[in-house]
């Protein structure tokens, strides 16, 4: 008799939790970070899968059927709204297929100190006045008119409001309101798309995976306020603010993981990580400016009832050691070129590990490198359980013939 | 020379390089003898950075203090100050369709510190825009940057034109960024590939 659709998602659940637990599941679960690969596989431009959401999850659809992943990457997070969204907002933090860039070329954040040294005072004192005044402008151009408000607060007494309101209204302003009104209701039909398609692919016996993203409060700041630049220097011209801007951000980003995840019904969190990596940082400035905060973080999560699953992007060689202060089984450490022996060596009891095959070789490699470098994975990394399969970055440029054999392998060599 | 200048430098104190900058020049220091303790300090700082005690906030407060040191130093330069001699040239760009330009700049100015003379191409450069850069200047060395997987293909075009206007032989390519490696290398038909800035000096004297 044929699998039911909740027979078939407790099946992989089962593993992936077997996995995340630390115990050997029937066999290594493999998630595909799909990314943008299904628009390349079935012949979307990336331009129109920005523009066109129906088309978009269409070939994602097709992917997951084709590949059968335990594990499938979100559409969202290849195409997280479409571009309206961003032409109404004026989006210049982002380039995307079709605005800025070409139509294959998938979307890049243009990193800047958007926001400026002084302008942490004001986060610190008062974060909500700082989102819109500040924050919202530095990023989003048709958003340009909030800083010429008078601070928010003002507005908080029904006496003085009726006179004040014209302070907060201006037509530049009122027009602002708009593109933000046009950029929501756009937003809300791929928020909607994406939830469609999400009970979907459930109702099929899939598994999705990054429905609820979170960030470490560092990354907050060097992503998409002060660039990577602006942020390192801040680690030497003002760190207390740095620091303290980062406390302000933990509970937001606690709370935003919580918040998704109750909306999806997902329990896996997805971290991206950017700046803690090996060469970013001194092993020092990690233990000051970053590890306390995304440990917090974690830890925040682990107590929420959730798995975290954070991506070590980069190489993590030097900082393997601090995994060794989590909790064993609670968590995913995805590791993009951290060596894999020696994380399994130092942190294997510790945490589930996850990644590492690289995309290179799902490029340009042969099919016996591919299958050779997938069973010393599943050999090495998966030894007596405890490990993920996917790779260490997106499949977007990768051959599909080239996947099939890795996902294949993976079925082959990951049997317990 | 000024141990103290170097040391404040390379040492990381932005604020004592400053000022100490300032009582140099004050004291009539000739601006080309601040600008040889940069050089000094600079090298400390790129041994430091090879041998994994300085990492890129290190660089890039270098390069921040630099600036500084050389917007007090420059009222000061006369027009008979000679630039100093350069070990080579090097054509440095973000491959096509790419835009990230931090690791870039990065080897760009680890380059210029260390004696090159670079040509900076910027980012999302087309194939054509080296081959012409490397027939305008005829560097020794070519360095193409890319982060995304898409810059695989974009490299190994850049080297296939290059290749097809008849300078590969005059060239040496190395090729760096985020997710490249030897297999990227390989792949893209260039002659080494650099983990970090360092490397890429390293490849550079190395040819030269």
């Amino acid at each position: 008799m044929a699998q039911t659709a909740e027979e078939k998602r407790a099946e992989i659940n089962q593993r992936v939790d077997d996995a995340v637990a630390l115990k050997k599941p029937d066999r290594v679960p493999v998630f595909m970070q799909f990314t943008m690969f299904p628009a390349r596989c079935y012949g979307l431009t990336y331009q129109e899968a920005f523009a066109n959401q129906e088309k978009w999850l269409d070939v994602n659809e097709r992917a997951i059927e084709e590949y059968q992943p335990d594990l499938f990457f979100s559409p969202n997070t290849g195409v997280m709204v479409g571009v309206k969204v961003h032409e109404a907002l004026g989006s210049h933090h982002l380039k995307l297929p079709g605005y800025g860039l070409g139509p294959n070329t998938g979307y890049q954040w243009v990193e800047d100190a958007y926001i400026k040294p002084e302008e942490y005072d004001l986060f610190l004192e008062d974060p909500g006045d700082f989102a819109i005044r500040v924050a919202l402008p530095s990023s989003f151009r048709s958003l340009e008119s909030f800083r010429s408000m008078l601070p928010l607060r003002n507005l908080a007494l029904s006496f003085t409001t009726p006179v004040l309101a014209p302070a907060y209204c201006t037509p530049e302003i009122a027009e602002s309101l708009s593109a933000f009104a046009r950029a929501a209701e756009e937003s809300a039909r791929w928020i909607q798309g994406y939830a469609a398609f999400s009970q979907k692919m459930a109702a099929r016996g899939f598994v999705e995976f990054g429905t609820a993203p979170t960030l470490a409060p560092f990354d907050c700041i060097s992503d998409m306020w002060r660039g990577m630049r602006g942020a390192m220097l801040d680690m030497y011209r003002c760190p207390d603010k740095l620091i303290k801007a980062q406390d302000i951000l933990l509970p937001m980003m606690i709370g935003a993981a919580i918040g998704n995840a109750q909306a999806s019904g997902e329990k896996r969190i997805f971290i991206p990580l950017h700046r803690g990596a090996d060469g970013f940082m001194s092993v020092a400035q990690f233990e000051q400016f970053y590890w306390p905060h995304l440990k917090a973080l974690i830890f925040a999560l682990i107590d929420a009832g959730l798995t975290p699953v954070p991506f070590f992007e980069g190489t993590y060689d030097q900082r393997l050691k601090y995994l060794r202060e989590l909790p064993p089984g609670k968590v995913v450490a995805w590791f993009d070129r951290t060596d894999m022996a020696r994380a399994k060596d130092l942190v294997g009891d510790v945490v589930c590990l996850m990644g590492n095959m690289p995309v290179s070789l799902l490029q340009s490699g042969t099919v016996e490198e591919v299958r050779e470098c997938t069973r010393k994975l599943c050999e090495v990394a998966g030894k007596d359980g405890g490990y993920i399969m996917t790779t260490n970055t997106t499949l977007d440029d990768c051959h599909p013939e080239l996947v099939h054999a890795w996902v294949d392998a993976t079925r082959e060599f990951g049997q317990y | 020379m000024s141990e103290q200048l170097i040391n404040a430098i390379a040492d990381m104190d932005e604020e004592g390089a400053i000022a100490l900058t300032k009582e140099l020049l004050a004291a009539g220091t000739p601006p080309t003898a601040i600008l040889d303790d940069c050089r000094t300090a600079m090298e400390l700082v790129g041994s430091r950075f090879e041998h994994g005690e300085y990492f890129i906030p290190e660089l890039i407060l270098a390069g921040e203090m630099l600036k500084g040191v050389s917007a007090e130093v420059k009222p000061y330069m006369t027009s008979s100050q000679e630039a100093a001699k350069k070990l080579g040239k090097v054509v440095v760009g973000t491959v096509k369709g790419d835009i990230h330009d931090i690791g870039k700049d990065i080897v760009v100015f680890m380059l210029d510190v260390n004696g090159f003379e670079v040509h900076d191409l910027g980012i999302d450069v087309p194939v054509q825009a080296f081959v012409d850069k490397i027939v305008e200047v005829q560097p020794q060395v070519v360095a193409l940057s890319g982060f995304l997987t898409l810059a695989f293909d974009s490299m190994k075009e850049t080297v296939g034109a290059i290749t097809q206007a008849g300078l590969r032989d005059k060239v040496k390519i190395m090729v760096g960024g985020g997710t490249v490696d030897e297999q990227v290398c390989k792949y893209a038909g260039a002659d080494a590939f650099g983990a970090d800035a360092m490397a890429a000096v390293s490849l550079a004297k190395g040819w030269i």
